[in-house]
């Protein structure tokens, strides 16, 4: 404790916790140069409380909501711009928020060593993490349409589908016919399997990300299925289980278009 | 209940001289009155029919929306009797009761395909009659008792169900039933169809807890419809008819019979 004042008195970091320091013994000769101090510990120039911030120090990093790469009302009319923000600003922003709690807890728990509550906080993490991943991919493979969303895929992404599935229709006939099938909450993937290169479609239930069904899947693209992607526009006529994106060649497939620009967790889906 | 609603009609059988059997000796004979029976009526099917819920659809306004009960009941839940009536045309399970096949096609936690619609459908006529117009407030009488009881008091109950309400992830129902192992009532949170009829146990109330049953008018407002669900929709009169008839099957004990 002594050192760390010392240390304030030198060098002057923005905050510092006590439990920075002291880590371990070894590291304290890095912290009194100013720049190895910074990358020691960990600290990110983030606008965040206290809590965060000895999270960050303690080396746990938060979940944040990502932005969108467009407007809510952009997606109009496939997707109308009120099931958009609440979808973004309630759903997605509540899995965050409850997986970071999650996460404290979690830390917590491990530190008192209470297995029991290790165990009992694994399912809100699977909840309201799933719900986060599956729906940070799900923002990325939008796009409105003047932006190029709804274009059918080409190159190697297209080939790929030729082969796996015979057309582009077959493709969307298949998701339309898993997402249908799906009972009760869930989501429909376009998956790459790193080992076989292969494409297929997947679905999972809930919010369990892509990788619950095989550790050597890559999601390409994902439908939300849950209702509360879709309920608002529903209409009368239609039945229950309406896949959003596939509706009718008169609706703009918006997620074609995000495929064709591999987002960065799919690196080998270009080696094919 | 889904009631049975019998509809008839005539199976042909073709006619037989397209086979092209041309003999007219006793086998011509025996042709003709081949003919004259199919004629009439052979082959009767039992479908499983939607029932209307025991109000209006604008009778739960404003807690629950026309709109909603026009989407939930009108496309939704027909749309699981219309499937479970595809799939019961040619099955062996054709001809159970409503209990009877969603007990058979859970099959212990490996549910055959007809379980979804099955229990689907049982799940949303029993949900409908659990609500009423004017509904909520407080049980009466052996419920009232029986909940004190079992919970320690009505508010417990009551922070009971919401809170499972709130902490369930994804589709599912948060019902009340009639335990009949411990006799006791209980809040039992099931996913998606699973009914606790598969358990033996007795269903006295039950909240849709789907997305489609909320979200046209709450959005993503969980808490307040589980709470306008139990302040001004819940039936306890069902609830009442349905522990009354639980307890034909289920010994909760000696009536409290003051002494004189």
């Amino acid at each position: 404790l002594i050192l760390c004042r010392i240390i304030r008195a030198k060098v002057t970091p923005p905050r510092l916790s006590p439990k920075a320091c002291g880590r371990s013994a070894m590291a304290l000769r890095t912290l009194f140069s100013k720049k190895a101090f910074t990358t020691a510990s960990g600290f990110r120039p983030i606008a965040a409380g206290d809590r965060c911030f000895l999270r960050q120090a303690r080396g746990l990093t938060v979940a944040a909501l990502p932005d969108l790469a467009y407007d809510y009302g952009a997606l109009e009319p496939a997707i109308s711009g009120e099931i958009m923000r609440l979808h973004h600003q309630k759903h997605h922003q509540a899995y965050v928020t409850n997986y970071n709690n999650a996460l404290e807890q979690l830390e917590t728990a491990m530190a008192k060593g209470d297995a029991s509550a290790v165990v009992r906080l694994q399912s809100a993490i699977k909840f309201n993490g799933g719900g986060h991943i599956n729906h940070s991919i799900f923002w990325k493979n939008l796009k409105p349409v003047n932006e190029g969303g709804g274009e059918p895929p080409h190159s190697t992404l297209g080939w790929a589908i030729d082969t796996d599935f015979c057309s582009l229709e077959a493709l969307v006939q298949k998701m339309n016919a898993e997402g249908a099938a799906l009972q009760g909450s869930g989501w429909v993937w376009l998956a790459l399997d790193k080992g076989s290169k292969k494409l297929s479609v997947e679905t999972t239930a809930n919010q369990d990300p892509l990788v619950s069904k095989g550790a050597n899947l890559v999601p390409l693209l994902g439908i939300d299925v849950w209702e509360h992607a879709y309920y608002l526009q529903k209409r009368r006529n239609e039945s229950a289980r309406c896949n959003l994106f596939f509706w009718g060649p008169r609706h703009m497939i918006f997620v074609q278009g995000q495929m064709k620009h591999s987002p960065s967790s799919s690196p080998l889906r270009f080696t094919l | 209940m889904a009631m049975a609603l019998p509809l008839a009609y005539a199976s042909s059988v073709g006619n037989p001289f397209e086979a092209g059997r041309l003999s007219f000796s006793t086998k011509a004979t025996k042709h003709k009155k081949h003919i004259y029976q199919s004629r009439k009526v052979t082959k009767v099917l039992a479908y499983y029919g939607l029932t209307n819920p025991p109000y209006k659809l604008d009778a739960l306004e404003p807690y629950m929306s026309r709109r909603t009960l026009e989407l939930h009941w009108g496309n939704i839940h027909r749309g699981y009797v219309d499937s479970l009536n595809k799939q019961l045309a040619n099955s062996p399970l054709y001809g159970c009761t409503m209990e009877e096949l969603i007990k058979t096609t859970f099959n212990n936690g490996n549910p055959l395909p007809e379980y979804n619609n099955a229990a689907e459908v049982w799940n949303h006529d029993f949900f409908w009659e659990s609500m009423q117009p004017n509904g909520g407030k407080l049980p009466w009488g052996g419920v009232l008792d029986q909940i004190e009881k079992d919970f320690g008091s009505f508010s417990n109950f009551r922070d009971e169900f919401v809170h499972s309400a709130m902490m369930l992830f994804g589709s599912g129902w948060v019902w009340l039933v009639l335990k009949t192992n411990e006799r006791r009532l209980s809040i039992v949170r099931t996913s998606n169809a699973v009914c606790p009829l598969v358990w033996g146990d007795i269903p006295i109330i039950s909240l849709d807890m789907w997305e489609h049953a909320y979200y046209l008018d709450y959005k993503d407002d969980v808490s307040k419809y589980v709470n306008n669900f139990m302040d001004h929709l819940i039936s306890w009169h069902s609830a009442t008819a349905r522990m009354v008839r639980a307890e034909a099957f289920v010994n909760l004990g000696e009536p409290k019979i003051p002494v004189a």
